[in-house]
């Protein structure tokens, strides 16, 4: 019987300091991160502003949308099936199709797409309808000075003041980026509502409802400001859309 | 004969050398397939024509939470008892770096280093894999349960878990193909032992810890020729 031979691996124990060195790293991304992705999607803009777009979407972190849905799937809804309620302290309360709501005006933007938990989509077009051509086309009541939308998924909820929602930038939008758009996006039909951060902007709108005061919204209800203003809210200082 | 085999080379048939021993096989295969599950779901996760095409995204997200949580949990069981002694000593190993395999690295091989049981690649592959999982972990476990974080934080890990997961993925991919690349190399993960004209020629330091310097040095003209069978080696 052979002893047992223990040899010791020469060389220093680098293992140790790198694995301490990455957990590091990673302990500090996870503190000053958010600041890093800020700086990250900048470079990223100049980037693709200079026709490296392609490169720009390979990162991850900056200036791609990530999908967020409080209920776990994406609900899909045929365009023919689609209606828009509209309710509450109206004249004319009703619903529209999705054809009903492409005869309404039509509106363009593009804008900075922000989500409050920091990444940030430069440049996205939307088109859709003014939420504001929408509540005139019922008329506004006496005593409305809110407005809260429902979704499809049966949980999201959110709500604007009456002034807001008269916003030549907020919008019932039908187009994203070119195209109709798709569930993951809260197609067919979703809210966008450009100067605050995404979470105001309801995804698979069913239903508008006028009222003489809001109920706070999904995240509102768990520590989301009501006035989600980019920049001026929930605590961040990105820089507003314009 | 049989009686005098060295105790580390005693579960392999002669002429063979025992390189990963069953906990090892049993943590590696393991945690490869939880990391295959947490790339598949995290894709599906993170890709929007893929979150479109498969939605489930509550039962993805949970199976990527799940496995992500076991993901250690393999390689803590094997390192807990008395089973895990060869790799123990496996990853003292793959930790410690000599000058020499420093130059070997850093001219990606192309200089001559009589190598030990892993090569450089190798220990930098095993270091940046634990280090990376574990952060991806932590940051994945502040996602998940952001309760008690702020939202700066949740942002921040948010950007932690997407890039190491970048470096994982390109890590991984490395390392499957140099294990393609590398047949019998591949195998010792399979089957568990080399033969000792691979360690002769790719670890020649551990063959020489297995069986003694003599031993290691003695039979080379035997064993060079590829037709030379195991057994015949030891006659």
């Amino acid at each position: 019987m052979q002893p047992v031979r223990k040899v010791v691996e020469p060389g220093a124990p680098f293992g140790r300091r790198l694995f301490v060195g990455v957990a590091g790293i990673g302990a500090l991304g996870i503190v000053i991160g958010a600041k890093v992705q800020r700086f990250e999607g900048r470079i990223a803009s100049a980037i693709a502003s200079k026709g490296g777009g392609g490169l720009a979407a390979l990162l991850p972190g900056a200036n791609r949308f990530r999908l967020y849905s409080v209920t776990g799937s994406f609900p899909v809804i045929a365009n023919h099936q689609y209606r828009l309620a509209v309710s509450g302290l109206v004249e004319h309360p009703r619903s529209f199709t999705l054809e009903e709501l492409r005869a309404l005006p039509r509106i363009e933007l593009t804008k900075d797409f922000q989500c409050v938990t920091g990444w940030r989509v430069p440049n996205v077009h939307w088109a859709g309808v003014r939420l504001a051509d929408l509540i005139d086309a019922v008329g506004a009541r006496e005593g409305a000075t809110a407005v809260e939308f429902g979704s499809y998924d049966g949980l999201y909820t959110e709500s604007l003041t009456l002034a807001e929602a008269r916003r030549s930038d907020v919008i019932i939008a039908y187009e994203m980026l070119g195209a109709p758009i798709t569930s993951v996006h809260g197609g067919p039909v979703r809210l966008y509502v450009a100067p605050m951060y995404g979470y105001k902007s309801a995804k698979w709108l069913k239903s508008i409802s006028l009222v003489p005061t809001a109920i706070p919204g999904f995240w509102e209800q768990n520590g989301y400001d009501v006035e989600g203003w980019i920049g001026r809210s929930n605590g961040r200082d990105d820089a507003p859309v314009d | 004969m049989a009686a005098t085999t060295p105790p580390s080379t005693k579960s392999a048939p002669l002429g063979r050398l025992v390189r990963f021993d069953g906990a090892e096989r049993f943590v590696h295969w393991s945690t490869a397939l939880l990391v295959g599950a947490l790339f598949a779901t995290g894709a599906i996760l993170y890709i929007p024509s893929l979150s479109e095409t498969v939605g489930r995204r509550l039962l993805i997200a949970n199976i990527h939470t799940y496995c992500g949580i076991a993901l250690f949990v393999p390689l803590l069981v094997a390192l807990a008892g008395p089973w895990g002694a060869g790799l123990r000593r496996d990853l003292q190993r793959a930790g410690r770096l000599s000058y020499p395999e420093w130059r070997w690295l850093r001219r990606l091989g192309q200089v001559e280093v009589r190598l030990g049981k892993f090569n450089p690649g190798q220990k930098l592959n095993t270091v940046l894999l634990g280090s990376g999982l574990t952060v991806l972990l932590a940051s994945g476990l502040v996602l998940r349960f952001p309760g008690p974080f702020s939202l700066n934080w949740r942002s921040g890990a948010t950007f932690v878990h997407d890039w190491f997961a970048l470096g994982i993925v390109i890590l991984v991919a490395g390392h499957v193909t140099f294990a393609l690349s590398h047949p019998e190399a591949l195998r010792a993960m399979v089957r568990g032992w080399v033969t000792r004209s691979w360690a002769r020629t790719h670890a020649p330091r551990w063959l020489a810890e297995e069986v003694g310097e003599e031993e290691s040095d003695r039979s080379p003209a035997a064993t060079t020729a590829a037709n030379v069978s195991p057994t015949s080696e030891q006659t």
